[in-house]
């Protein structure tokens, strides 16, 4: 990611954009406690169900909480959630798809299979499945979303090394003897790391799309901590009467996944060797 | 081509071997023992008969013993019976729902066709206009709206602002007493937002797929002679570079089909439509394991079928394939 990768990414308004509206998320909730008007837990029954107002720019839920507090506290939520889920995805695809690339074969045959076969079942289906039988806590969302979203990075992982592999400098170091593990971790990983950063960023947005779908049928995030999804079951339950509740969590999960897509697209443009015209 | 369809269905059979693993993996993920649920309850219960229990139901026997039992059942379709106080077979309900629930993916998947292969096509040829920027600008939004939310904004919108359409169920309560004519249309009111909502996610991602498709197309040496020799751009375009273009969009909306089955737990539940998705979210939030196992292996089958169906399609319309 040297200085052409910046000059590239810098010239991509919608990259930018992307990296500007993800840097702005991590802000918001890092400062959560010190930005938050209310207390997104302080219950007040005789403001419930407020249109948006100067007191509460966003209104009130049904139980009289202010929406502007629990969605700022929400990102935090989705970003935990997003990242830590992504990142078990990252860590099983990566190490799946380097050991199939790298000793092809039966080793590639055997997980190629097994990625074919968590393939076939809908993702969102084993995640629900998985979560019934397991209750529902931020934990077990993460590493169940974790490990239904591994298969597309092993893939990608597994092009690269098996392109890498060929390579000179790799040759040279078998021949020097250098051993198998040292090899894929310290040689050819990093020269695949472009790849992984791209479904990284991307793995990040359809995780968070993820948990607050989840939030949203009620076995993502648990009321009362407060989650976008959950918000828009409160949405849908007081669907006549509340419309904010149904219009900014929603806005927020869209602006934050955009972000996220556009920075890992921008990412994979400016990493793209075809494109230096 | 026989022998193509044979290959691929032995091929499945290390997949389907595959599946009935996993969902073992997860049936046994439960912490507890099955049987929990009908002695918990009751404190009467005798040390023996929750023995006896254990027994009826071979939990007591090795794990592959109770795997090899388990897809012995499975090989006949018997899901078991659901936790609820029906106690019906597994496979019954699940049949009852799986029409509707197929008929929805499958209108989905024909308004996919219908907008995203004209929207790819037109802004492949017509690239960087502004035709292609905006439809970009959708696709982007298509890739990362939340689906549910926009199905509140739809009903919200369409049907308490405007009350244009029913929000919920496939019939309206009178449906009964109408003429078959508007029986009918009562029915399609009720389809178009689950239709659309279902359809939008793909919408995205199918249109900008044709669209690199069709762009790779036109790269081609052969559509430059066929400028070349003079046939008309829209000759070139439809004729040559389309059908090419079109090739692998049965493969690819074959594979978009788990998305589409799972997103349906979704759409049914907003919507209150009583489908296999519907049934999918009422068995998770009353913890019927079964069900929620069986429509679990339901969804996988549906899915190498869904394949196997494309992977032939694309035989028979790329002789290339058949002889590889």
């Amino acid at each position: 990611m040297g200085f052409d990768f910046w000059e590239r990414f810098r010239r991509n308004k919608m990259a930018l954009a992307g990296g500007i509206v993800v840097i702005v998320l991590f802000i918001v909730s890092f400062l959560a406690p010190w930005i938050a008007p209310y207390d997104p837990g302080a219950i007040d029954l005789t403001e419930v169900l407020l249109a948006p107002s100067v007191d509460h720019l966003l209104g009130t839920d049904q139980l009289g909480r202010d929406v502007l507090s629990r969605m700022i506290w929400g990102a935090r939520i989705s970003l935990k959630v997003g990242f830590v889920a992504t990142g078990i995805a990252i860590a099983i695809g990566t190490i799946l798809g380097a050991l199939a690339g790298y000793y092809g074969r039966w080793v590639d045959g055997v997980i190629m299979r097994f990625v074919d076969i968590m393939l076939c079942f809908p993702s969102f289906f084993l995640i629900l499945a998985v979560i019934a039988i397991l209750e529902p806590s931020i934990w077990n969302i993460m590493v169940v979303i974790g490990l239904t979203s591994w298969m597309g990075v092993t893939r990608l992982v597994r092009a690269d090394f098996i392109s890498l592999k060929e390579r000179d400098f790799v040759q040279s170091a078998r021949v020097i003897g250098v051993s198998d593990f040292r090899i894929i971790f310290r040689h050819i990983l990093p020269n695949a790391m472009a790849s992984v950063l791209v479904a990284a960023t991307l793995g990040v947005a359809g995780a968070i799309l993820t948990e607050s779908a989840l939030s949203f049928l009620g076995i993502g995030v648990q009321p009362p901590t407060p989650s976008w999804g959950n918000i828009l079951t409160a949405g849908k339950d007081n669907i006549d009467i509340a419309w904010w509740l149904s219009l900014y969590p929603g806005l927020a999960i869209l602006v934050t996944v955009l972000g996220y897509n556009l920075l890992g697209e921008g990412i994979r443009d400016s990493l793209d060797p075809r494109l230096r015209d | 081509m026989a022998r193509y369809i044979i290959r691929r269905l032995i091929l499945m059979v290390p997949l389907i071997i595959g599946i009935t693993i996993i969902c073992f993996t997860v049936i046994h993920l439960a912490p507890g023992s099955p049987t929990d649920l009908q002695t918990e309850m009751n404190p009467k219960v005798s040390v023996e008969a929750k023995e006896r229990l254990r027994a009826l139901y071979h939990l007591d026997e090795p794990l592959y013993v109770q795997y090899w039992l388990w897809v012995k059942k499975l090989a006949v379709l018997d899901l078991g019976e659901s936790f609820s106080p029906d106690h019906r077979p597994v496979i019954d309900k699940i049949v009852e729902r799986l029409p509707i629930t197929i008929t929805l993916n499958v209108l989905s998947m024909i308004l996919i066709i219908m907008v995203a292969i004209p929207l790819g096509v037109m802004s492949a040829v017509k690239q960087n206009t502004l035709f292609d920027r905006i439809t970009g600008v959708f696709v982007f939004i298509g890739f990362a709206i939340p689906t549910f939310w926009l199905a509140l904004l739809l009903m919200i919108f369409f049907g308490i602002h405007l009350a244009w359409l029913p929000i919920s169920g496939l019939r309206s309560l009178n449906y009964e007493y109408l003429p078959p004519g508007l029986a009918l249309w009562d029915l399609v009111k009720h389809l178009i937002l689950p239709v659309l909502i279902s359809a939008f996610g793909g919408l995205a991602g199918f249109s900008r797929y044709m669209r690199s498709n069709m762009l790779e197309v036109i790269r081609q040496d052969y559509i430059t002679t066929a400028r070349a020799k003079g046939l008309s751009e829209r000759v070139v375009i439809f004729k040559h570079a389309l059908r090419n273009a079109l090739l692998p969009v049965i493969t690819i909306l074959g594979l978009s089909l788990p998305a589409l089955i799972g997103g349906s737990v979704i759409f049914e539940t907003i919507f209150a439509i009583p489908g296999m998705g519907q049934l999918f979210y009422m068995a998770v939030m009353s913890r019927d394991y079964p069900v929620v196992m069986g429509i679990l292996f339901i969804g996988a089958l549906l899915t190498l079928l869904g394949n196997l169906i494309a992977d032939v399609s694309y035989a028979v319309a790329d002789p290339r394939i058949r002889v590889g």
